[in-house]
């Protein structure tokens, strides 16, 4: 913050601070320039947040008695998520989920293309950019539908490529299926952030490092990792909070075959709007919250340590 | 310091802001609600939408066809002539039942949605329970006037158990259905079976299974499993097999759990998927039951337990969405038999589930008069006819049927062969869950648990379902 190099402002009314009022606003006029940003984030970030917590101690129903009359039932939706097999199935699914297709899949994917495509002709690197970037941009009912075609047990350009007639890709092999299909959608982000993070790399000490003869692995853990650590901790954060409450799934698999692909959004819309079961699942939506808070507040300590 | 309080302050509030909450839920509809009957009753001009899971060139094509080009029409003419200047909208859709369902749920609990709305039968006990629809002498606010119309006479009383809950009548019936075993005749023909083929047990249902293994690239078998097809499982496979045990699946006011029935159920599903008479893998895919149907149409599924849904409306050789050119001669129908001859549910030897839906008045119209006099039209005999456009149907109504079944032998067998001997779902507000939780239990049982694996988690979901443990019978 220039708390030093502006000058004082002319009139600060009764601010705490007057170094930090570099606008010379008042708190009042400021007040007015935040208000309309703060009444949007209330309105759908925190209003839905506090229904949520609310909704997830009553037994709310889609349908029937309770859907007219909800009564609290405190924490009970919370001690039954903690004992819900199904839930613990899906908590582990996201789990691999974000490990396999964000963790590990976008991240080392994304880094590979930036890296190669670093010296790549222009066009070469053009083509291969808007290809990926394609996939990601794309709206999912689109590329769904495209990734039904591809693995379809009878008719998928998979089994037509392989020459495995009758396999079915999405039923025998659901995780599988959907960890390949989101490295490839959400790829395009990782590769763009690690562009323009390897140009913060000096090019003379990558030369360096080729004249004393490094390898491009040595090249890599020793000349480039340092300088963008902090890129591969945020992104990775961003990535794997985007995956962990990513719906996409559900336009594969709908969570099938008996449960085997349900990551936690899923599993909150099937128990929500299948079982209708509104308040267990708000309580499942709030516990999905807190998780992500703790991911967050995790990578951010990370963070902090390494800067 | 700063930050303490600063956090201290957003605690506050939101826990403010929890407690104005509270109490808002779900009783929205006591306080602003237009409650006068007869609102807009003299409107000279009127706004009605028809909402129904059917769509042109889709799912149940002939039933929007019918309401876009002729009811419609038909009714705004006779409006005309008295005068009314009146605008019907039809809302269709194509999409699974359950899909559909969540859909009409979130539309009424937000009051929105179409003015009259076709429900399926056992959704009547939780939409009423959640005040989304209403006695229809609720809304249209006269008794007289609702049981006065002559068409009740002519619906019989177990299909009118369709629309009701309770002993009220929520909406009216759209007819009726039966399950029977479908065949393809051709695959029969190869595997030396007979084409008048009618099994007497599930044994020999098993037996013809064997002999259409041996042809190449055909799935004996497809008993509908597994929670990826909903109601479809509970409907065509469950409880038309729990029935050929002698058991149903509600006896006075006590749910069925872990017993001798349901395991036996559960093992003919492992006896036909456990051993290749079934295609475990489709039971398993999301879109299953469309491609059951496909596989049916291109020759390669041997038997199939359907409604007659499927006969009218997937291998119709015109309109269906799996077309058979081929449907009269190639296709075969048989009673679905009990487990052991006479070992069905009142001692048959065959036995059949029965649903249907009904078509119920949003209590939220803004025209609930004009509304009803819809309602009624749609089910006058002129009108039902009409929606035959010259196919058969099990109508709701008796007049009609009478008059058009002869003409189909299928419908005609179904009427007079199944509907003697069929059951229809308890129409509870508990009822969707249990059926979730037999469709968790075959779904299990397909996906390789044991049978007293799945019986046992089965019956833990019922006692969940049913809310406590004296409503669930077991041994």
């Amino acid at each position: 913050m220039a708390t030093t190099t502006e000058p004082a402002p002319v009139q600060p009314a009764r601010v705490r601070g007057p170094a930090q009022d570099v606008a010379g606003l008042g708190i009042s006029r400021a007040l007015g320039f935040v208000a309309p940003a703060l009444l949007l984030i209330g309105a759908f970030l925190v209003f839905p947040a506090v229904w949520t917590i609310y909704i997830g101690i009553t037994n709310y129903r889609l349908t029937g008695v309770e859907a007219v009359s909800p009564s609290i039932v405190g924490l009970s939706n919370y001690t039954k998520a903690l004992n819900d097999a199904l839930f613990h199935n899906a908590l582990w699914l996201t789990c691999l989920f974000v490990l396999g297709s964000a963790v590990i899949g976008q991240n080392i994917l994304g880094f590979a293309l930036a890296w190669t495509m670093r010296r790549a002709r222009p066009a070469v690197r053009r083509t291969v950019e808007a290809l990926v970037l394609l996939a990601w941009i794309l709206p999912s009912t689109v590329v769904a539908y495209l990734w039904i075609a591809f693995f379809d047990r009878d008719t998928g350009t998979l089994n037509s490529i392989l020459g495995t007639q009758g396999t079915a890709w999405l039923i025998d092999y659901p995780m599988v299926c959907l960890v390949l299909f989101n490295t490839w959608r959400g790829t395009a982000f990782s590769m763009m952030l690690y562009s323009s993070a390897l140009q913060a790399v000096p090019p003379s000490q990558l030369e360096s490092a080729r004249m004393f003869g490094a390898s491009g692995w040595q090249t890599v853990r020793d000349v480039v990792f340092p300088h963008i650590r902090g890129h591969v901790l945020t992104n990775t954060l961003l990535i794997s909070l985007w995956t962990a409450n990513d719906f996409s799934p559900f336009l594969l698999t709908k969570g099938g075959p008996n449960h085997e692909s349900e990551t936690v959004p899923v599993y909150i819309y099937n128990v929500a709007l299948q079982g209708g079961e509104l308040g267990y699942s708000s309580a499942i939506s709030f516990l999905l919250l807190i998780a992500n808070l703790l991911v967050a507040l995790l990578y951010l300590r990370l963070l902090r340590r390494r800067s | 310091m700063r930050r303490i309080s600063r956090l201290s302050r957003l605690a506050v509030l939101g826990s403010a802001a929890t407690v104005l909450l509270t109490g808002c839920l779900g009783s929205s509809d006591s306080g602003s609600e237009d409650t006068d009957a007869n609102r807009n009753a003299d409107a000279k001009k009127v706004e009605l939408v028809i909402g129904a899971n059917s769509v042109k060139g889709g799912k149940n094509s002939a039933g929007a066809e019918f309401t876009q080009d002729v009811l419609i029409p038909k009714f705004v003419e006779a409006q005309k002539a008295k005068g009314v200047d009146v605008t019907v909208k039809f809302e269709g859709d194509g999409s699974d039942d359950e899909v559909y369902k969540q859909k009409l749920a979130l539309s009424l609990s937000n009051k929105a949605g179409p003015d009259l709305i076709s429900v399926d039968g056992i959704w009547v006990g939780e939409f009423a329970q959640a005040g989304y629809i209403k006695p229809l002498t609720d809304t249209v606010g006269d008794t007289a006037k609702v049981d006065d119309w002559d068409g009740w006479k002519q619906i019989q009383d177990s299909v009118q158990q369709l629309g009701m809950f309770e002993g009220k009548r929520y909406g009216v019936p759209a007819g009726t259905d039966g399950r029977v075993l479908y065949f393809n005749k051709k695959l029969f023909q190869q595997a030396g079976l007979p084409a008048d083929w009618q099994p007497k047990s599930w044994d020999e249902i098993i037996s013809a299974g064997q002999a259409l293994k041996k042809l190449q690239g055909v799935t004996p078998i497809q008993i509908n499993a597994g929670t990826a097809m909903g109601e479809a499982t509970t409907m065509q496979g469950i409880l038309p097999l729990l029935v050929g045990t002698g058991a149903t699946i509600n006896t006075d006011g006590k749910w069925l759990g872990d017993s001798p029935q349901i395991r036996q159920v559960l093992d003919f599903y492992k006896q036909v998927y456990g051993s290749g008479l079934g295609d475990p893998v489709l039971q398993r895919e999301a879109k299953g039951r469309d491609k059951s149907f496909a596989e049916f149409a291109a020759n390669k599924i041997g038997i199939l337990l359907e409604g007659d849904y499927f006969w009218r409306s997937v291998v119709e050789p015109k309109d269906g969405v799996a077309k058979m050119a081929d449907r009269d001669t190639a296709v075969g129908y048989a009673l679905i038999p009990a487990g052991k001859a006479g070992g069905g549910v009142k001692g048959q030897d065959f036995v059949s589930m029965s649903g249907g839906g009904a078509t119920a008045i949003n209590p939220n119209t803004k025209f609930p008069q004009q509304a009803w006099e819809l309602l009624q039209f749609m089910n006058s005999a002129e009108m039902v006819k009409a929606s035959l456009n010259g196919a058969a149907k099990i109508t709701q109504r008796s007049d009609v049927n009478s008059e058009v079944l002869a003409g189909d032998p299928m419908l005609n067998f179904i009427a007079t062969k199944v509907l003697p001997v069929t059951q229809y779902r308890p129409g509870l507000a508990e009822y969707p869950k249990i059926s979730a939780a037999l469709q968790q239990a075959t779904a299990d049982v397909v996906g390789g648990k044991t049978t007293e694996a799945a019986a046992k988690s089965y019956q833990t979901a019922v006692e969940a379902a049913a809310g406590s443990k004296d409503k669930v019978s077991s041994n």
